[in-house]
């Protein structure tokens, strides 16, 4: 029989190293390396370095750099790192629609240390990075797979950027087209905000279905919503509720009649690999982002890539330069006229393109598909049982199941202890495991929060967050006071959030730190 | 320290489980009991003031007397300083209007009440919009968007208000029906005014980078004033979200009341039914009615704006209203549509469907409008 292993860690307590700003760490003349002087055959060639800088650009005074020596910048980083919670070491479940797996350290090795990518700039000659132009190709080849889709572009440097670029796209096709009245978007409520904010970016006006008693975007809505003046709708499916909408089909019926196009956010495609493809769905365009469902990591606001797909009609728009091969060799093409043009430098994160495809020939199309029927079904068992931990409702779609994500409700239990998401958030890290996704703004589902056990995660690390809520949950019904003042074991104790919301108080450098906070 | 003022009107809610339509006026009072009718808003009081009863130690706490709000606070474990003087057993509005003056003399930060739409308006008259009130809604009316959604709730937000803790301010409609029409089937609904009311804020924490709804509301009314057609009339409804649209176009608004507008220039403040149907008339081109939702309850037409009547709003015609609405204002009515009761049950009929809300700069929400409010 299997030893019966311990699930709730009650007696975790987080390091708290009550650690000064590197600035206030300073010491006048303090250094980590000594960078030697340049020597004489240098100086005799580029002089002291300084004067060629015009004097108007020059630095009158030294930059004020904290001067800390290498030993005191490691510890406090170390510090610092302990004082937060990564997937590393705990359960990234808590981060739902961002798909926290696990990516295979050889991964993050390759990248940092095989000369093969540390070694390469993108302005080099096109023939002395073939290796590299060809792990681009060959990723293209694996999402046209994946999607249905005809071409990829990997450019974009995050998923809210991919969907910008496609909604620059159909700007471009419409133009193209000699189209200029169609200036409308069409979006959900729980689609990703991104589909809402992006194409208002780039010059639409939104129009944002909500759910219908179901769950699912308001059909009608949709047809109350379409005209000759809409461009585009763009929409996540599974949404952010984990609800899959079977059909699909319709709405993208629907605004192909009035001559939209149609773009498929799947930067959660996790529960779909090998099993739906946005061509089959009718869908002109799609994304995927390589640093969720494609195992690069989430890395605190990148890299990342958003990996965006079209059919053939459209590939004339797709960002350039474009990574082909001539049957011969990887060439880099620019000659794209209609095309929406550069959306970043060079030819996007190529670590990123590289982490997904060793990702992708470690699993093979079978072990892909594996990964997300994983995905799915650790979802049905997770869900099945949160869902009887007193105090949590889901909304919509009664006995429907979800795919490989769920937005849950600590409604009842504000309602029956006062106890909302915020506070059980607050608590959860008092057990070692990372704040929560709440949901995107605003919230339509009361006091909510998003979970996604993906593949990566087992019984036990399901079971041993299950436990946790359960144990929250009991806590609220007894003592609702505890769960509100919580955390109590963590390194930080709820700080206030004016210094981040408010104009006057945020800083985003030292000096502005000071300034704002009367410290100088 | 902080302090609060509570202030219960014990009688309200009586005239509702017995069918009675509202418990304004004395007579009515003495059928509600006669009836059998047993007060309903001390127990929700006492509800609300348990949780803030927590905060005891944090907190002054000042009540009128007796069954007034003095009761209520030691039922709940608080032991409030009792201020006024009141004839217990006979209360009347003219002594939650005194209660409300004596608190705001005093400094209370906040004042809790419990009741209706009748009581909100008697501390609206009282003391206008001067310090930030929260209803515990115990009325058989609730029209006015001035309540928590119920008595945990009403404690809960006070709660965080009182601490300090991060929660809106918002101005809400304070509306009442006539009584007496409604009991004749008729609903007249006025809006008398604005309350400031702490609301909790049904958004994710502030980190997200969501804009506030009051800059929402300035991207809406520079939307809706970017797209005004020339030569047409605008018909501009009550509420502080159009007001945002009059404030945009720098032109005099009348918060309570319709104001009519023409090439950007002022034609009318204020204006009644009759004014505005001769305008239109006289005006013969095109128009569009700007309306928000204004209550708790969604509705577009037929509450605190019936000068925008149904012949006026035939002469406009479907396709040019505007209804404009903050994001948060909508999810807060989810599942609920918005409501047409213009009067007219053809006209409700032929506005329900979907409507097209602005709620920001090229922004906007597809929402179901309904005649049935069920």
């Amino acid at each position: 029989m299997a030893r019966q292993k311990k699930l709730l860690r009650d007696n975790y307590h987080q390091a708290r190293w009550d650690e000064s700003i590197i600035f206030e760490l300073s010491v006048p003349g303090e250094r980590g390396v000594l960078v030697p002087l340049a020597c004489p055959g240098v100086v005799s060639q580029v002089g002291d370095g300084v004067s060629a800088i015009p004097a108007n650009l020059r630095r009158k005074k030294a930059p004020a750099l904290p001067e800390v020596n290498q030993m005191r910048v490691n510890r406090h980083f170390y510090h610092l790192s302990q004082e937060t919670l990564g997937t590393d070491v705990t359960l990234g479940i808590s981060e739902g629609t961002c798909t926290m797996k696990y990516s295979p350290k050889v991964q993050e090795h390759m990248a940092a240390r095989h000369p093969g990518i540390v070694n390469v700039h993108p302005l080099q000659d096109p023939e002395t990075m073939q290796g590299m132009l060809e792990i681009y190709y060959q990723v293209e080849q694996f999402l046209k797979e994946i999607s249905g889709m005809d071409a990829f572009s990997l450019q974009p440097g995050g998923g809210a950027h991919g969907v910008y670029a496609n909604a620059s796209m159909i700007r471009a096709y419409h133009r193209a087209r000699g189209d200029n009245n169609r200036t409308e978007i069409i979006t959900t409520m729980f689609s990703h905000p991104c589909d809402a904010a992006t194409p208002n970016t780039a010059g639409f006006k939104v129009i944002t279905l909500m759910p219908d008693e179901s769950g699912y975007p308001d059909l009608e809505a949709m047809k109350a919503a379409l005209s000759e003046r809409t461009a585009g709708i763009m929409i996540t499916n599974p949404e952010d509720t984990g609800i899959y909408n079977p059909r699909i089909e319709e709405y993208v019926k629907a605004a192909h009649a009035v001559g939209a196009l149609c773009s498929y956010d799947q930067a959660n495609a996790n529960g779909m690999l090998g099993i739906h493809r946005a061509r089959e769905a009718g869908f002109d365009m799609c994304h995927f982002n390589l640093h969720k469902t494609f195992s690069a990591p989430h890395g605190c606001m990148g890299p990342a890539t958003g990996a965006i797909g079209v059919k053939e009609f459209l590939k004339p728009f797709l960002p350039v330069p474009r990574v082909e091969f001539d049957g011969q060799k990887y060439i880099l093409n620019s000659n794209y006229p209609e095309s929406i043009g550069k959306v970043r430098s060079y030819f996007g994160n190529a670590n990123v393109v590289l982490k997904s495809y060793m990702w992708i020939m470690q699993h093979g199309a079978e072990g892909l598909k594996e990964a997300a029927i994983c995905s799915v079904l650790n979802n049905q068992y997770f869900m099945k049982k949160i869902a009887a931990i007193p105090g949590i409702v889901i909304w919509y779609a009664k006995g429907k199941r979800r795919l490989e994500q769920v937005r849950y409700s600590w409604e009842k239990l504000k309602q029956d202890t006062g106890v909302g998401t915020d506070d059980v958030n607050k608590r959860i890290v008092d057990f070692g495991i990372e704040h929560y996704w709440t949901s995107h703004h605003p919230w339509v589902v009361p006091e909510p929060f998003t979970l996604e056990p993906c593949e990566s995660y087992n019984k036990e690390d399901l079971d041993e967050y299950v436990e946790v809520l359960q144990q929250i949950s009991k806590e609220a019904y007894a003592d609702a006071n505890f769960v509100k003042t919580a955390p109590h074991k963590a390194a930080s104790h709820r700080p206030t959030h004016e210094a981040i919301d408010e104009a006057e108080l945020i800083a985003v450098t030292w000096r502005q730190y000071q300034k704002k906070h009367g410290k100088k | 320290m902080k302090k609060l003022g509570v202030i219960v009107n014990p009688v309200a809610g009586m005239g509702g489980r017995v069918g009675l339509k509202g418990s304004d006026g004395i007579e009515i009072l003495r059928r509600a009991r006669e009836m059998g009718a047993e007060p309903e808003s001390p127990r929700r009081a006492i509800e609300a003031l348990k949780i803030i009863a927590k905060l005891k130690n944090e907190i002054e706490v000042l009540a009128y007397p007796d069954e007034m709000g003095a009761d209520e606070c030691s039922q709940a474990g608080l032991e409030p300083e009792v201020i006024g003087s009141i004839k217990s057993g006979e209360t009347s509005p003219e002594d939650t209007m005194e209660a409300a003056r004596e608190m705001a003399q005093k400094g209370v930060d906040l004042i809790l009440f419990a009741g209706g739409d009748g009581t909100a308006r008697n501390i609206y008259t009282a003391i206008g919009a001067k310090i930030p009130v929260l209803g515990i809604p115990a009325g058989v009316k609730i029209h006015s968007a001035v309540y928590a959604i119920n008595p945990r709730s009403a404690g809960e937000v006070a709660s965080l208000y009182l601490q300090g803790q991060v929660v809106n301010i918002r101005e809400a409609e304070v509306m009442d029906i006539d009584e007496e029409a409604f009991r004749q089937g008729r609903v007249n609904a006025r809006l008398y005014g604005y309350l400031k009311v702490p609301v909790e804020r049904r958004v994710q924490s502030v980190k997200s980078g969501a804009r506030s709804e009051q800059a929402e509301m300035e991207g809406m009314a520079a939307e809706v004033a970017a797209n005004m057609e020339k030569d047409t009339l605008y018909i501009i409804g009550p509420g502080t979200t159009t007001r945002t649209i009059m404030e945009r176009l720098e032109l005099p608004n009348t918060l309570l009341g319709v104001d009519v507008v023409f090439n950007r220039e002022l034609v009318a403040n204020d204006v009644g039914e009759k004014q505005l149907f001769n305008l239109l008339e006289q005006h013969k081109g095109k128009a569009h009615i700007v309306v928000t939702a204004i209550g708790g309850q969604g509705h577009v037409f037929g509450r605190g704006n019936q000068q925008i009547s149904p012949r006026v709003i035939r002469l406009v015609g479907k396709n040019n209203i505007i209804v404009v609405a903050s994001r948060e204002k909508l999810v807060a009515l989810q599942p609920h549509p918005l409501l047409v009761d213009t009067g007219d049950p053809d006209l409700d009929q032929e506005l329900s469907g979907y409507v097209r809300v602005v709620t920001g700069w090229e922004d906007s929400i597809m929402y179901r409008i309904s005649n049935d409010a069920d």
